[in-house]
């Protein structure tokens, strides 16, 4: 989604807001063929031979990994970085670094890539979503010499989780199909800085998009009604009164002029842009459900921007037009893509997979189901040094990334550097949902958004509740059946601590 | 072009491919759908429904169609106000909903019921006119004008019947009013010969004339004139006084006009069609979905101006308005909303300072319609011209739309009557349309904006024209004159009206080929009095031409020639 998200755009930190991709067609929305429904395994056969050929006998790993393979020892044994957890942010930092040259080594506990960005068939997504094995014995992880080992904890990322099937023999029949997202709902702006990013890091090659067919907003009058979003959209609406159109068109006008006009007079003025864009709406005289349907549909606003004590992020005017620019600069981005938004086939957990790839191309070193199971500081500085691997391998790093799943209990010694963990704290938490439909909300369309402002669905709802259907053509599930994923309230407060991402 | 070419090559494909017109406009609507500012579209969308519309036999169906349409492109208006796509097709669509069908008589001199005194073959001082209901014609050529709402042709000796003792239908000729030479057009004029009645006897004479009894008279489409008309008046010959001719100067002074308001209110005449004239024949009729259909269109458009500056549609918020009021007055004697409309174009010239030439010509013919729309108005502008010394009465009545900032004239269904025309400080730079005018004697064109003696055309036809300011104008001043070329005035048109004759000029011939645009004006007028000075081209070379082409002049630029 259009959501701040910082750590997912900008790979390595490098800003890569105003360059377009001249690639002439970057994102190819075409449908593709694809032999094996388990992308992770095919995926990791392609990677540097290092990872599987490594001739010398592990050391005393195969004691600690019982249930698991034993790992040959991964050479070379020191890197300029580690990075644990295949998520998206974490996959772009893997690309990003490799890319410019640094030597990598991508860690992975889990059997899949993407972490909790992953997308996985409804029994590993029980798996994953399901209680944690317990944590190894830190004992076993002891230090030597002048290093002192810190136990790493595995912690859940989600505070409740319920599964129920209505129809278990049917999902049973198809499990293989299903690629449901665990980040889900997200789909992309064409014009993203995602979308530049996957584009500048070569990471296209390795995944493809397809559009959003509708994007609907639910009225007053409990309506599903299409989000007049461009020029064309307007025009076609049934929804709206010829003055709305009028209206709109008017408020899209000048905010292109604001972004393209060259005179002073085209722009809106500054204590307009500094102001709430709630109250810029109001004072340009927008109807009421024209109001509703930028602040909330285009400009993707999550907190009731009217209710100053339950809305926890205002949008500014400035920001609010620069979301509006980019939803209208993501229509017609890309030729197959009829609206603002795409997603990518086979689910959201090929992002992340793309920019894993693009590292590998560049030597970074994979290595799945490789738990970490300390980390070794210097005694004297409380510098980290490196990590003990579940092989009990130790691997030796200038700098390490953990994904937010894991922790670093504070109780270790006088470590200085160890507070510094500590201080992600969960700010908010979104409730998400994955239902599996066996028909469509719409009859005639299967991938579209669903934007129910705050308050459309009961008085006390003061987040807009976002749903995105998938249908079959996108691969995430069988044909002849729906994914719906609702963003269901963030009245909760979101994590904004699992998308952050450390670098020690 | 573009446009229009890919839509005839996207109906050649639909064609060969055997798709139906429906599922063609489908496609348009389509097309539409993603990027309206599709003019190929828009216009391939209005040729199939004519297409759709010619099938359908039944009226109410061709008005669910079309009102369809009107919601469909109010969408595209609302959206963008300032896409001309959409305001075309707009525009296409008020033409099929008030597209005039049959033809209609909307006017003629004279007017039914009229009880006219006509003396002839006299000099303009000698016959004072003292009222509305007498005139000075040649005798011999006595005009009748039927003025018609479009252009038709058919109009000739037996579609058209002159019952009256002296005259024989037969002997009628009737002409269309054009300066070109066309087989049609929306005024035509029969000169009846009536030098054999009685001068002495001033009993009045019946005429009739009956049109549209027989087939024949059709608008352009092919349509028949829609109702049988009769029109019937009276004339009773003045007896002529003996008095020697002398003429006398007419001089375009304030001071010689005088307001007739106060003595003739009452006793004027019907002088053209306003509804009394004609009550007993027929009116026009409008359908009440049309009525529907343009209040509602008025109303959308006004909304929409109220939010949303739009220059295109502010014209089409005029152009509703005054088709309203010639709707709901077919005969423009109601003009409700000409003061709106005079206002929407003074603030489109402003606007839109590139087209402001078109926003004037448009507001002037706004403006006269309503300067003449009653004829307590009209009243207003009429004058007796009080500069002939010689005579003890009232002089001519004198219509003056001087200083009215008229850019254009129009109206000239109200002005068939019109003996003295006072069009004196205006910006007329066109006279198109005042050949209708066959009575005309007296005109001032003086301080206006008229470039050349080609816009002067229409005068060839005003046979009836003696005296003639067209001093200070532009005539000679811009080298290059672009009505020239949109004119068939030039000697490599064939004129029938104009006979070339080489001896007549031929030790003046080279003045004949420079001044050849003059020539064809003159050539067949027979003024005596002719002011030019202020123009570029009036240099004694120029007057001395004019002499020779004008034998009959006694004054120029105020001189006395004698």
């Amino acid at each position: 989604m259009s959501r701040p998200d910082p750590a997912a755009h900008e790979p390595g930190g490098r800003r890569s807001a105003e360059i377009q991709s001249s690639l002439a067609a970057p994102v190819r929305l075409v449908h593709r063929h694809r032999p094996s429904p388990l992308r992770a395994r095919s995926l990791s056969l392609s990677f540097p031979p290092s990872l599987h050929l490594g001739g010398s006998v592990s050391r005393a790993a195969a004691a600690a990994m019982a249930d698991l393979p034993p790992y040959p020892p991964i050479e070379p044994s020191s890197f300029d970085l580690v990075i644990v957890g295949t998520g998206l942010p974490e996959s772009m930092l893997a690309a990003a670094a490799s890319a410019a040259g640094k030597s990598v080594l991508h860690l992975d506990p889990n059997p899949f890539y993407g972490s909790h960005f992953a997308s996985l068939s409804p029994d590993d997504l029980a798996g994953f979503l399901g209680p944690r094995p317990p944590s190894p014995d830190p004992a076993a992880a002891s230090g030597g010499g002048d290093l002192a080992a810190a136990r790493i904890d595995v912690r859940s990322l989600y505070s409740d989780v319920e599964i129920s099937s209505f129809a278990p023999e049917k999902l049973e029949q198809h499990s293989r199909k299903f690629n449901l997202d665990l980040a889900g709902p997200r789909v992309l702006f064409c014009a993203d800085k995602a979308i530049d990013a996957i584009l500048r890091s070569g990471a296209n090659q390795y995944v493809e998009f397809k559009s959003i067919d509708a994007s609907l907003f639910y009225d007053k009058g409990g309506n599903l009604v299409n989000v007049p979003d461009s020029r064309a959209a307007i025009f076609k609406d049934k929804s709206l009164s010829l003055v709305e159109k009028n209206v709109l068109m008017r408020f899209f006008k000048l905010v292109q002029q604001h972004f393209s006009g060259d005179g002073e007079s085209d722009r809106i003025a500054e204590e307009d842009l500094a102001s709430p864009f709630v109250e810029f709406l109001a004072k340009m005289r927008l109807p009421e459900k024209i109001k509703l349907v930028i602040l909330y549909a285009i400009a993707m606003a999550d907190y009731d921007q009217e209710d100053k004590e339950a809305c926890k992020v205002v949008i500014s005017t400035k920001e609010g037009i620069e979301r509006l620019a980019l939803y209208h600069s993501s229509v017609g981005r890309f030729a197959n893509a009829v609206g603002a938004l795409i997603y990518p086939i086979y689910g959201q957990g090929e992002l992340a997979q793309a920019f894993c790839r693009r590292a590998a191309v560049k030597g970074c070193i994979y290595v799945l189901r490789m738990p970490v199971i300390a980390l070794h500081m210097d005694k004297e500085s409380g510098q980290y040094r490196g990590v003990r691997l579940g092989s009990g391998q130790d691997i030796f790093s200038h700098k390490l990334v953990l994904d937010p799943s894991f922790t670093v209990p504070s109780s270790i010694g006088s470590l200085p550097q160890m507070s510094l963990m500590e201080n992600v704290q969960v700010k908010a938490k979104v409730a998400r949902g994955i239902c599996i439909l066996t028909s469509s909300l719409r009859p005639d369309v299967s991938n579209f958004l669903i934007v129910y402002p705050p308050k459309s669905l009961y008085p006390e709802q003061v987040t807009s509740v976002r749903v995105v259907q998938i249908g079959g053509n996108l691969a995430v599930c069988p044909s002849g059946m729906n994914a719906l994923t609702p963003d269901l309230d963030r009245d909760f407060t979101s994590f904004d601590v699992c998308m952050a991402t450390r670098i020690y | 072009m573009a446009s229009s070419k890919m839509g005839v090559e996207q109906r050649f494909v639909a064609a060969l491919l055997g798709r139906s017109t429906e599922d063609e406009l489908q496609y348009t609507e389509d097309l539409i759908g993603n990027n309206f500012s599709n003019y190929s579209a828009w216009h391939n969308r209005s040729m199939l429904l004519s297409e759709i519309l010619k099938r359908k036999e039944q009226e109410s169906s061709s008005q669910d169609i079309i009102s369809k349409e009107y919601e469909f492109v109010l969408n595209a208006l609302y959206t963008d106000p300032d896409d001309q796509s959409g305001w075309f097709y707009h525009l296409w669509l008020l033409d099929q909903t008030f597209k005039v069908k049959a033809p209609l008589l909307v006017s003629s001199w004279p007017v039914p019921g009229s009880e006219l005194i006509v003396s002839g073959n006299v000099s303009p001082g000698d016959h004072p006119l003292t009222s509305f209901s007498e005139f000075t014609v040649a005798l011999e050529r006595f005009p009748v004008v039927l003025y018609f709402n479009q252009t038709v042709e058919g109009v000739n000796s037996s579609t058209v019947t002159i019952q009256c003792t002296f005259v024989q239908n037969e002997d009628v000729t009737w002409k269309p009013l054009s300066p070109q030479n066309s087989r049609a057009s929306k005024v035509w004029v029969g000169y009846l010969d009536l030098s054999g009645v009685d001068h002495h006897s001033s009993a009045p004479h019946t005429i009739e004339v009956k049109l549209g009894h027989h087939q024949g008279i059709n608008s352009s489409n092919g349509l028949q004139l829609s109702v049988p008309f009769d029109l019937s008046f009276t004339v009773s010959v003045k007896s002529l006084e003996t008095q020697s001719s002398k003429d006398e100067k007419v001089a375009w002074e304030e001071d010689k006009f005088y307001a007739c308001e106060t003595h003739l209110q009452v006793a004027i005449p019907s002088l053209c069609y306003d509804g009394i004239a004609v009550e007993n024949t027929y009116k026009p009729t409008t359908s009440d979905w049309q009525i529907e259909t343009i209040t509602e269109e008025i109303s959308q458009i006004r909304n929409l101006l109220a939010i949303s500056d739009s220059k295109i549609g502010k014209i089409t918020l005029a152009r509703l308005l005054m088709a309203h009021d010639a709707m709901s007055s077919p005969y423009a004697t109601k003009t409700v909303h000409a003061e709106e409309v005079l206002g929407l174009y003074s603030e489109l010239m402003k606007l839109d300072p590139s087209h402001s030439q078109y926003y004037k010509d448009e507001r002037s013919l706004v403006l006269l319609q309503q300067l003449l729309s009653s004829r307590g108005m009209l009243l207003r502008h009429c004058f007796y011209y009080g500069g002939i010394t010689s005579s003890s009465t009232h002089g001519p009545i004198c219509l003056r739309l001087n200083n009215q900032s008229i850019s254009r004239m129009g109206s000239f269904d109200k002005l068939l009557w019109v003996q003295m025309l006072d069009l004196s400080d205006n910006e007329l730079h066109s006279i198109e349309g005042l050949e209708a005018m066959q009575l005309l004697h007296w005109l001032n064109l003086g301080r206006n904006k008229l470039r050349s003696f080609t816009a002067l055309g229409p005068l060839r036809c005003l046979k009836s024209l003696k005296v003639l300011n067209i001093s200070h104008n532009e005539i000679g001043l811009h080298s290059i004159d672009t009505t020239r070329y949109s004119c068939s005035a030039s000697p490599l048109s064939h004129n029938g009206e104009i006979i070339w004759n080489g001896d007549e000029f031929s030790p003046e011939n080279a003045d004949v080929t420079n001044y050849w645009e003059a020539f064809m004006v003159f050539k067949s007028l027979e003024l005596t009095q002719l002011d030019i000075v202020g123009n570029a081209v009036a240099n004694e070379k120029f007057k001395s031409f004019l002499l020779k082409v004008l034998p009959k002049l006694q004054f120029l630029d105020g001189q006395n020639l004698h």
